[in-house]
């Protein structure tokens, strides 16, 4: 494994001459499935986009007021090679402190109303539960693509 | 009446968060479409509720050890500065200009969460 890591030479210089030993060591870095992830150190590339990748789901999330989530958990899943299920998990672990601070500026600029909050976030709270024990058990494929269409007519209905 | 579409909303969105399938993207334009709230006040009930639901997924999540924690401090950090910006800019934008920003926003989001669904088929 460990001569794997440093795969520029591997990769580009000697793949074209000498085909069947590279094609399986080059594969630790191509198939998506597999849970390699973060055992060994990241290259400083990797991390500048994880700066990068931080500062733009940190915007999102603030200026919109959520959704950085959803731009965190592919970030994830390409950087640093996390497995679907455990990408989603450390998404909201990754959302949790950014949305500590953008709340409190919320609060501190007055958009919020007790009544609202408290029923929304009890229904929030609940569905949440529920959901996150469903993630252990249904990859939901079908209601993605659902999901996604309904999104897509609720950005439109706000554009116009 | 509208304490029960509140709970019932925020349910729905719930269950769509706690599947990391970013409740708070369904939840805001629940609230402002059929409740005619304030895409602010949205935003930062929003951001509110995900944080009380965020503490028991978490602890789920967790448990299921679902949780990847090399690395992730260089996401937050640079996160938090930004997250900073963002919620301060929003401050100074109008609220219509910002409910658009955010159709855009979740238009962009829908396509690109597509593009993945099929990619993966």
């Amino acid at each position: 494994m460990k001569k794997n890591i440093k795969p520029k030479t591997n990769q580009k210089g000697v793949a074209k001459h000498k085909n069947t030993s590279n094609t399986t060591k080059t594969k630790p870095f191509t198939t998506k499935n597999q849970t390699f992830s973060c055992q060994t150190k990241l290259t400083s590339k990797k991390k500048w986009y994880l700066v990068l990748a931080g500062s733009i789901i940190g915007f999102l999330n603030g200026f919109f007021g959520g959704g950085g989530g959803m731009v965190c958990v592919p970030i994830l899943e390409k950087v640093l090679n996390l497995e679907n299920k455990k990408a989603h998990a450390t998404a909201i672990a990754v959302i949790f402190p950014l949305s500590l601070v953008s709340a409190s500026i919320y609060v501190f600029n007055g958009y919020i109303q007790s009544m609202p909050l408290l029923s929304i976030g009890a229904g929030v709270v609940a569905g949440g539960i529920i959901g996150s024990f469903a993630l252990k058990f249904l990859p939901p494929k079908a209601i993605r693509i659902i999901f996604a269409i309904i999104m897509f007519a609720g950005g439109i209905k706000l554009i116009f | 009446m509208t304490i029960f579409l509140y709970i019932l909303f925020g349910a729905i969105a719930g269950i769509f968060g706690g599947l990391g399938m970013g409740g708070g993207t369904l939840l805001i334009p629940l609230l402002t479409i059929f409740l005619g709230l304030d895409q602010k006040l949205c935003q930062g009930i929003n951001l509110i509720s995900f944080l009380v639901m965020a503490i028991f997924s978490l602890l789920i999540h967790s448990h299921n050890g679902l949780i990847e924690t090399k690395n992730i401090y260089i996401v937050i950090l640079s996160g938090l500065v930004f997250s900073v910006l963002g919620a301060v800019l929003a401050n100074y934008i109008p609220s219509k200009a910002l409910r658009m920003a955010f159709g855009v926003f979740l238009c962009l989001l829908s396509i690109f969460e597509l593009a993945k669904a099929f990619k993966k088929n």
